[in-house]
C-alpha cells in the first residue's frame, strides 16, 4: 500500500481510461486522446513546467499501461500505433518495470550535505568525529569532501545545530539490492540483470517515474475474443474491496472472467508439502529451512543470494499448485493471476500454466471501467473452501503459522520485508549456515506480507483484520 | 445541537480511488469531536455516476455537503467549519 495519494491516483486513472477506451467502439482513437482528455486545452498544469510536458509524461504512462517499455520508445511512435501493437502482440514483455525518463526528476545525487545552518563553530565536533578525514573548513563553514565521505552519518549525529543533512534519492534508497541508479545523464535507470522486481522503487518515487508494464489489454482482448479466461485470486484479495468473497467472485465473473479460483487452495497444498519437507530436513540434520512462496524472494535467491539455496524449501508456490489444478480442469482456458505485487509477474512469465498477471489496482480499474460495485453484487458460492491457514498466507507470519499447525517442531522467525539491512541479514544466515534460536525462516519481500504488496488498495492494518476474520471462519487445515 | 453526520463512500470506485485511506476517520473523528459528530462507512452514495464520474472520487458526505477528492485533512476541515 502506497501512501502517496497523487502518484497512485494518476497511475490508476491511466488504467481506468485504458479500460474505458478498450470497452468503447474506438480503442485506438480514444487511447491516443488519453493525455489530451486528462489535460485538455486551457486546463490547470498541476505538476510540471507546462501542459505539453504534462501530456508527454501522460503519454509515457499510457505506453506503460499498454504494456511497453519506455526505455525502448524513440518518441516518434504515436499512442495509436502502440495501442494497435498491444492488440497484435501475443506475449507480454519480459521485464515488468519501466522508468519514464521525462517524469524522473533526476534528483540531486545522494550525499551528506552541510546546509547554511552551519555556524562554523569552535568545537567542530563534525571534524573530530569523522573517521575518514572528509570534513574541512571552507569559507567559515564545514565542507564534506564527497570522495572521502562514507556516508556513516556520524557528523549528522553530533552537529549541535542539526546543520548536516542527508540528501536522499528515494528510488536508490528503497532498492534493497542496488539495482537502480542514475546513469550518465543523471536519470534513474534499472539494471534488469540485478533487479528482483520487488517494486519498491516504483512505490518510493515521489514523481511516479517508475511504472509497472500492464497486461490488462492482453487480458481484455482475450475476454473479448470469447476465450475462456479464468481468474486465480491471491489470498490477499480478501480485504482489498468492500464486500465478501462471494460478492467478489460475482464481480470478477461480471467483469468478463469465466471462472474464479482461490489461490488459497494452492496455499493448502504448499503448507502440507512444506511442513512435510521441513520435518524431513530437520531429521536430516539441516540447521534451518526458509519458506519459498514469495516471488520477490525467488529473484533475490537467483541474483543475489545463491548461498542460501541449500536451505530453501523445494516446495512450489500456492500459485504454482493452483495454476496446475486449473489447467488440468480447464485445459483450453487462459489463466490470470490476480495479485498484490509486481514480483509475481516474473513468476507468471516463467510458468507456462500462468498466462497473465493482473494486480489489484488493475482489477479495481476494471471494476470502475465496467461500473461494477462489489458490495452491490449478489453472492456466488465458492466451489471449494480453502483452510484457515491457506487463507492467512498473505499476512506476515501466515506461512510460518501454517507449517506450525502441521508440525510441532517449528521455531520460526520472520523476515518482514526487504530492505538493504534485511538482505544483509539473510546473506549472513546463508554464509554462517545458521539462524540463532530458529529453524524456519518465513521470508516476505514486503512489509506486512502480501497485504503490503506494491499494488494493494487497502491499508495493511484494515486488510489484516478482514483477512483474519475471514480465516477464522474457515476450517482448520488439520481437519 | 444536532449531530454532524459524516458518511464515507465505500463503493468500489471511491474505495479504489482512495477511500480505503479514509477509513482511519472512523477512529479519528470520535477521538477529536466526541459525540458531536457521527461517522460511518456507506455503500455507494451514487455520486460517481454523475458527469464528473470517477475523476473526483473518493466522495464523502458531511451532512448534505459533498467533499470531492476527499482526504482526511479535507474532511476534518469541513467538519470544523460546521461546528463553528
Amino acid at each position: 500500500m502506497n501512501d502517496r495519494n497523487q502518484t497512485v491516483r494518476i497511475k490508476k486513472e491511466i488504467l481506468i481510461r485504458l479500460v474505458k477506451s478498450f470497452l468503447s467502439d474506438d480503442f485506438i482513437g480514444n487511447t491516443r486522446l488519453i493525455p489530451y482528455d486528462m489535460r485538455p486545452k486551457g486546463s490547470e498544469v498541476p505538476y510540471r513546467c507546462c501542459i505539453y510536458k504534462e501530456r508527454a509524461i501522460l503519454k509515457d504512462r499510457t505506453i506503460a499501461g499498454l504494456g511497453f517499455s519506455i526505455e525502448d520508445d524513440d518518441e516518434r511512435k504515436s499512442l495509436s500505433e502502440y495501442a494497435q501493437e498491444a492488440l497484435d502482440r501475443t506475449e507480454p514483455e519480459e521485464d515488468p518495470l519501466t522508468v519514464i525518463e521525462v517524469a524522473c526528476k533526476g534528483c540531486v545525487p545522494s550525499q551528506i550535505y552541510v546546509t547554511d545552518i552551519c555556524q562554523g563553530c569552535v568545537a567542530r565536533p563534525c571534524q573530530s568525529t569523522c573517521k575518514f578525514g572528509a570534513i574541512s573548513m571552507q569559507n567559515g563553514r564545514s565542507h564534506i569532501d564527497g570522495s572521502k565521505c562514507k556516508k556513516c552519518k556520524m557528523c549528522m549525529a553530533v552537529c549541535p545545530y542539526n546543520a548536516i543533512v542527508q540528501i536522499a534519492v528515494p528510488c536508490e534508497d528503497a532498492c534493497p539490492v542496488g539495482a537502480i541508479a542514475k546513469d550518465e545523464s543523471g536519470y534513474a535507470r534499472i539494471d534488469f540483470d540485478s533487479c528482483i522486481s520487488c517494486g519498491k522503487c516504483a512505490e518510493a518515487c515521489p514523481f511516479a517515474a517508475i511504472h509497472e508494464k500492464s497486461q490488462i489489454i492482453d487480458i481484455l482482448k482475450n475476454i473479448k475474443a470469447g476465450k475462456e479466461v479464468i481468474a486465480m485470486a491471491a489470498p490477499s484479495v480478501v480485504g482489498q474491496f468492500p464486500g465478501n468473497i462471494g460478492q467478489l467472485k460475482t464481480a470478477i465473473l461480471k467483469a468478463g472472467f469465466s471462472g474464479f479460483y482461490e489461490v488459497a487452495q494452492g496455499a493448502d497444498i504448499t503448507a502440507r508439502n512444506e511442513a512435510k519437507e521441513f520435518e524431513e530436513r530437520m531429521k536430516g540434520g539441516a540447521p534451518f529451512m526458509t519458506t519459498s512462496c514469495c516471488a520477490g524472494y525467488h529473484q533475490l535467491l537467483e541474483k543475489h543470494l545463491p548461498d542460501m539455496k541449500p536451505y530453501v524449501s523445494d516446495t512450489k508456490t500456492p500459485l504454482y499448485y493452483t495454476a496446475e489444478l486449473v489447467k488440468k480442469e480447464h485445459p483450453d482456458a487462459l489463466t490470470v493471476f490476480v495479485g498484490p505485487c509486481v514480483a509475481k509477474r516474473k513468476e507468471g512469465m516463467k510458468n507456462k500454466n500462468i498466462d497473465f498477471v493482473m494486480n489489484f489496482e488493475e482489477l479495481g480499474a476494471l471494476f470502475i471501467g465496467r461500473k461494477i460495485d462489489v458490495m452491490q453484487c449478489e453472492e456466488t458460492p465458492l466451489e471449494t473452501e480453502s483452510s484457515k491457514q491457506g487463507r492467512s498466507f498473505c499476512r506476515t507470519g501466515g506461512v510460518a503459522d501454517s507449517i506450525k499447525a502441521l508440525s510441532d517442531k517449528t521455531k520460526p522467525c520472520l523476515v518482514n520485508g526487504f530492505t538493504k539491512d534485511s538482505v544483509k541479514q539473510l546473506k549472513k544466515y546463508a554464509k554462517d549456515g545458521k539462524c540463532e534460536g530458529c529453524n524456519i525462516i518465513e521470508v516476505m519481500c514486503c512489509e506486512g506480507g502480501c497485504l503490503g504488496g506494491n499494488a494493494t488498495i487497502n491499508q495493511i492494518k484494515t486488510a489484516h483484520k478482514i483477512v483474519e476474520d475471514f480465516a477464522s471462519k474457515s476450517k482448520d487445515i488439520t481437519q | 445541537m444536532k449531530k454532524v453526520e459524516v458518511k464515507l463512500c465505500l463503493g468500489t470506485t471511491c474505495f479504489v480511488m482512495g477511500s480505503s485511506k479514509l477509513q482511519e476517520l472512523i477512529d479519528i473523528i470520535p477521538e477529536k469531536f466526541g459525540d458531536k459528530v457521527s461517522v460511518s462507512g456507506s455503500a455507494c452514495l451514487e455520486l460517481c455516476s454523475s458527469s464528473t464520474e470517477y475523476s473526483k472520487a473518493p466522495y464523502v458526505k458531511v451532512d448534505d455537503d459533498v467533499v470531492e477528492e476527499a482526504t482526511v485533512e479535507k474532511v476534518l476541515e469541513v467538519i470544523e467549519g460546521k461546528l463553528k
